[in-house]
């Protein structure tokens, strides 16, 4: 992708002068638009196209989704606060014709599309799909560590039966499995094509793949100028899904929101992706401009208190702090009010619905009592830290709850850590004594919340909580299987221990903003990267 | 050899122990910064493990001297090392990158000495009128306000409301194709192509930020080409030169400006090093790809290589461009020597 000269250009889009051809030469927008393409702005920058890599930023998960095939995805369902969104309950064949589960849960079969065809045109086997995953779990990082969520550790637990049957044989049966192949991560990559570039020092040809993928996906790339724009186009032979209705998906990366307002406000670009609060509250209210907040499934704002800092250690102290946060105030100076509230909720706990309110809401009343009963009754001082990488959310909500706090005595200094520290220092480290935090889980079950955030030593509780019955029914409740009757018990005696315990405590469920000027279709995934096969634009 | 080739092989072999510093230092100071980059760039979900996996990778499980050796026998070989923010080598995002700084700094501040110097002189030569009113207003207003301040409003009016400029987006709309890689400057690879279409299109998207980086660097050349033009013409030899009877224009341009020259060209070295660097605004309001937004993302998350790489060329720039101020120096004014 190095070469930019438009003679070549040319010749790698091939053939296909004409309609498509057209958004290249002098068009205006509008005429671009009638001619299929669409046109994304995103403050993230793409940093590889190939999501195995070590340093593979969050944005450029996008290239996994829209240009390679799982063997399964997910449904599709009407999204809270209007659009559509997937459907975790609901898993749909990609690049699987169907597939069969053994009765012990241990084995899965899955037969491939017969008419499944790379790119260059070779057929999708089995063998393909067998060295992906082998890819996967033996790249390490973070597709390694997803990819075992799911009980695919080792190479030997895929097989490649013949041409169109692929084998995947489990340690212990798993409800997170299935889910598993379908998030970006176990994507299925053009193995003759990787392999004729791999050298001895790179077997899994992670240098050709980072700029040149390899697979069967809805879309090619058809341009990649890091730092400034991927130029998708269709690939007329996908079998994955629906076709795409759009010939060409340019996603250009413009770093100033505003600049990106203006433009999508002018109409030069259809799409507007991940935008901050505050500009979705007001694009809201603008005639021809859709706004989608879609709640992120899984994913909650929290305070999270440090048990490892001693006045933390006192049940009391943690519940004041539930009582004293200014929840509304927050919620609508911090977040505009787009995501849902997750304070002032039901005391009894009778579902499983995640995330839920937590039964806390402001009274500061009560927050005296309980500190005043506390072995802290005269206050003490405690940094408040937050992430200058999301000073957006986390500095309105600091400055509240520093002035909230002080009422009842504890007098907090807001901390402020760059974003490069705050992984090591609030994740790795659990070193912060007060601190906001985000975490949201792939796979959506509360179960998978607990594990990472609420289990002694997992990366997200920040806390240092650990309960031994929550470690105890996390163990027992990860791989059970949803329709267990021990399920329902389990996950709601974690709610209210969480409640009790208070390791972490909830302020809101954040929105993933899209506004859209000219564009249909958006969809809202976990992943918080954006789908492009669904996309399309009306006509104005 | 010429006394002039001398005296450049000099000052190149006076660079070469200011770049080995620099190379330890910048090798230091990055460093020293606080922060993680393996538990960044270990993604979402990692846990210790593939923390240490990636340390490895990027062999910072290795102790400092030993870095230090690898860094620099990279660097000998001409490898600048791969930056984890872009994913692409640092030599590569370095020639994409500082070309567009360039190109934009130095439109702007043509643009600008185009504006600021007439407007010294003529500020200096009628001091208390109008034009030295005008000069010390648009100076101030210039200095005053914060470029990504400038560049949002003539994006606000001369876009979105008026419609007159394009899209925002960069060095090139998306209609466009870059032109074939020479220099990397737009305007002088679309020429070299002949394709003017894109020549103007590239042109066209530099007018705002450059007139936004222009207002700002207006100040500093327009007051030193003030203050140089009022010394010089309080000199002796100006008045000897108008008692000797020698036209005003002869005066001014031929003895007076020349001789303000010398300050002016310094003060636009200066300007010229901070605008590269200080960019970092106007590159992200009009989503330019340069060099300043470049080396920020790259020091928010200590991506080492990429820190390095800048820090490094920078030098390197600063080690030409003094050179090249020396040579002017030695243009305007014969008296200083060659030695």
């Amino acid at each position: 992708m190095n070469d930019n000269s438009r003679r070549n250009f040319l010749k790698l889009t091939g053939g296909t002068v004409g309609a498509a051809m057209l958004p290249f030469l002098k068009v205006l927008p509008a005429q671009a638009q009638s001619s299929g393409t669409l046109v994304v702005v995103s403050g993230q920058t793409i940093n590889s196209l190939d999501l195995h890599r070590t340093g593979t930023n969050r944005a450029s998960y996008q290239v996994a989704v829209n240009c390679y095939d799982r063997l399964v995805s997910f449904g599709t369902k009407e999204a809270p606060g209007g659009g559509l969104s997937y459907d975790y309950s609901v898993i749909e064949p990609e690049l699987a014709e169907s597939w069969t589960i053994s009765d012990d849960g241990l084995t899965m079969t899955f037969q491939i599309k017969s008419d499944a065809t790379f790119w260059d045109g070779r057929k999708v086997t089995a063998a393909d799909v067998k060295w992906s995953f082998d890819r996967a779990v033996s790249a390490g990082g973070f597709p390694t560590v997803q990819m075992r969520a799911g009980g695919l550790e080792r190479p030997d637990q895929f097989e490649a039966v013949d041409e169109e049957t692929f084998v995947i044989t489990l340690d212990r049966p798993s409800k997170l499995t299935l889910p598993d192949l379908a998030v970006p991560v176990p994507f299925i990559i053009n193995s003759e094509v990787a392999m004729a570039n791999a050298t001895e020092d790179d077997p899994w040809a992670m240098e050709y793949l980072h700029t040149t993928p390899a697979g069967s996906g809805a879309f090619k790339v058809a341009r990649w100028e890091q730092g400034q724009q991927l130029v998708y186009e269709r690939n007329d032979a996908w079998v994955g899904g629906p076709l795409p209705s759009m010939e060409r998906v340019i996603v250009r990366e413009v770093p100033s929101p505003a600049t990106r307002r203006a433009l999508l406000e002018r109409g030069d670009v259809q799409m507007s992706f991940n935008i901050p609060n505050r500009d979705a509250a007001e694009l809201s209210d603008m005639a021809g401009i859709d706004v989608y907040s879609t709640p992120i499934e899984n994913c909650i704002h929290c305070l999270c208190p440090n048990f490892a800092f001693e006045p933390f250690q006192d049940a009391n102290v943690r519940r004041a702090l539930a009582y004293a946060i200014p929840y509304e105030a927050i919620f609508q100076t911090a977040a505009y009010g787009r995501g849902v509230p997750m304070w002032g909720g039901e005391d009894e706990i009778t579902d499983v619905a995640w995330p839920r309110p937590s039964p806390f809401a402001t009274n500061l009343e009560r927050a005296r009592e309980l500190m005043a009963a506390s072995n802290y009754a005269s206050g003490f001082e405690v940094p408040l830290s937050i992430s200058l990488g999301l000073a957006d959310w986390m500095e309105p909500t600091a400055l509240l709850m520093q002035e909230a706090f002080a009422e009842i005595g504890i007098i907090t200094e807001i901390e402020r850590i760059p974003g490069a520290n705050w992984r090591t220092a609030a994740l790795v480290e659990k070193s912060l004594p007060l601190h906001l935090e985000n975490f949201g889980g792939w796979l959506n079950t509360p179960d998978y919340y607990f594990f990472w955030a609420y289990k002694e030593g997992h990366l997200f509780n920040s806390s240092n909580y650990r309960n031994e019955e929550i470690e105890q029914l996390v163990d027992d409740t990860l791989h059970m299987a949803m329709d267990n009757p021990a399920y329902a018990p389990n996950v709601m005696r974690m709610f209210e221990i969480a409640f009790e315990d208070l390791p972490r405590i909830p302020l809101w469920q954040p929105a993933l903003n899209v506004a859209m000027n000219g564009a249909d279709g958006y969809e809202f995934w976990f992943h918080r990267q954006l789908d492009v096969r669904p996309l399309s634009t009306t006509s104005t | 050899m010429s006394p002039r080739s001398k005296m450049i092989l000099g000052r190149v072999a006076q660079a070469i122990p200011v770049v080995m510093g620099v190379v330890v230092i910048s090798f230091l100071l990055t460093r020293a910064l606080p922060g993680d980059p393996a538990a960044y760039f270990a993604g979402p979900a990692a846990d210790e493990a593939s923390i240490a996996e990636i340390r490895e990778a990027l062999g910072l499980d290795k102790s400092l001297f030993q870095q230090f050796f690898f860094y620099v026998g990279d660097l000998v070989r001409g490898d600048l090392g791969t930056s984890l923010t872009t994913g692409q080598t640092v030599t590569s995002d370095l020639a994409a990158r500082l070309p567009a700084s360039l190109e934009l700094t130095l439109v702007a501040l043509l643009l600008s000495c185009a504006i600021a110097i007439p407007l010294g002189v003529l500020a200096a030569t009628r001091p208390g009128t109008w034009v030295d009113h005008l000069c010390r207003v648009l100076v101030t207003a210039g200095v005053s306000m914060p470029t990504f301040f400038t560049g949002i409003a003539l994006i606000y009016v001369f876009y979105y409301i008026a419609g007159l400029a394009p899209s925002p987006l960069g060095r090139l709309d998306f209609i466009y194709l870059s032109p074939q890689h020479v220099t990397g400057f737009y305007l002088i690879d679309a020429a070299l192509a002949g394709d003017l279409e894109t020549w103007i299109a590239a042109l066209k998207q530099l007018i705002l930020p450059a007139t936004t980086l222009a207002l700002f660097t207006l100040a500093p050349i327009a007051r030193m080409t003030r203050a140089a033009m009022l010394s010089a013409l309080s000199a002796d030899f100006i008045r000897t030169a108008r008692a000797a009877g020698l036209g005003s224009r002869k005066i001014l341009y031929g003895y007076a400006f020349r001789n303000a020259l010398l300050p002016v060209v310094t003060t636009l070295g200066m300007v010229f090093s901070f605008t590269l660097g200080a960019n970092v605004l106007v590159e992200k309001v009009f989503a330019w790809p340069g060099i300043g937004s470049y080396a920020v993302e790259a020091l928010v998350v200590s991506d080492y290589a990429a820190v390095q790489g800048f820090v490094l060329a920078m030098a390197l720039l600063f080690v030409v461009l003094n050179l090249i101020i020396d040579i002017a120096y030695a243009l305007i004014d014969p008296r200083i020597g060659l030695k």
